[in-house]
């Protein structure tokens, strides 16, 4: 077994078993803290890539911003000792069968299609230099519209955020 | 295969992974547990687009471009739904799904 494959194995391993646990754990703030692990086991799946860029991004971002403020909406919300209800069988069955069902279709599929066995590189492309060029970039592998996009997105929602939950005078 | 990795571990990771989110979508009746099954599905597509790029197209960027304004769009998502979880907990005091009946006029 490689470095590589052994890195993969932990981090695949980290990834599956936390996340079943965000799911069915019955504390409300221990799903938010696996959540944070599948996130930081995530991000190390982008360093063993080679894309050290989006792994900082994931770190940063996810694991950083978007846990810290599910965080403080679970703080708001509800009691830390607050155990949340046991769902009944009538949900757990049909939406343990469509997750199972679609699980087993989708891994069939994969391991029967053949990929390309070996693509030559032209060397490593995912400097920062290159990713900052193409997101600016007009051309024809370049990302300035999405880009522009994106940061309208980005002010929409932080000014419809402010105004859901500004508290209202009357 | 990425240096000793094959393409399929990378793919079933990331499939488990999104039909966990599945059932935690439909299981969960508290709106934040909702929010969390989300991003796990959210993530599980970014470590497919991650993965397709470096391996089968290693000399473009698309992949990590898509999962670099998924991210972006999971950010601002995050933030107007956790807006709109507190002012329904204001009106309410509940984030119960099935307490959510009376949103309308």
């Amino acid at each position: 077994m490689t470095p590589n494959q052994l890195m993969f194995a932990i981090f695949s391993a980290v990834i599956i078993i936390f996340s079943i646990l965000t799911v069915t754990s019955r504390r409300i703030l221990r799903a938010a803290t696996y959540l944070l692990f599948v996130l930081v086991a995530t991000g190390g799946m982008y360093f063993l890539l080679r894309f050290n860029y989006l792994a900082a991004i994931q770190l940063a971002l996810y694991a950083g911003g978007i846990v810290v403020l599910i965080i403080f909406s679970i703080l708001l919300t509800s009691h830390i000792a607050e155990k949340l209800e046991k769902p009944g069988l009538k949900k757990i069955i049909p939406a343990f069968l469509a997750a199972a069902g679609g699980a087993l279709i989708s891994i069939a599929t994969i391991l029967q299609h053949n990929f390309p066995a070996e693509v030559v590189s032209g060397g490593d492309r995912t400097n920062i230099t290159m990713i900052a060029k193409s997101l600016i970039s007009t051309e024809k592998y370049g990302y300035a519209l999405p880009f522009e996009v994106i940061s309208i997105l980005l002010l929409a929602a932080m000014v419809g955020a402010i105004i859901l939950a500004k508290k209202r005078k009357d | 295969m990425f240096e000793g990795v094959p393409l399929h571990w990378f793919l079933i990771t990331g499939t488990i992974m999104f039909f966990v989110g599945i059932y935690g979508f439909l299981v969960r009746k508290n709106l934040i547990t909702i929010l969390m099954s989300i991003e796990l599905i959210l993530n599980s597509v970014n470590i497919n687009f991650v993965a397709f790029n470096k391996i089968l197209y290693p000399d473009h960027l698309e992949g990590m471009f898509f999962s670099l304004f998924i991210i972006a769009v999971a950010a601002a998502e995050a933030a107007v739904v956790i807006a709109i979880i507190i002012n329904i907990y204001r009106r309410l005091v509940s984030i119960n799904v099935e307490k959510m009946d009376e949103m309308k006029y």
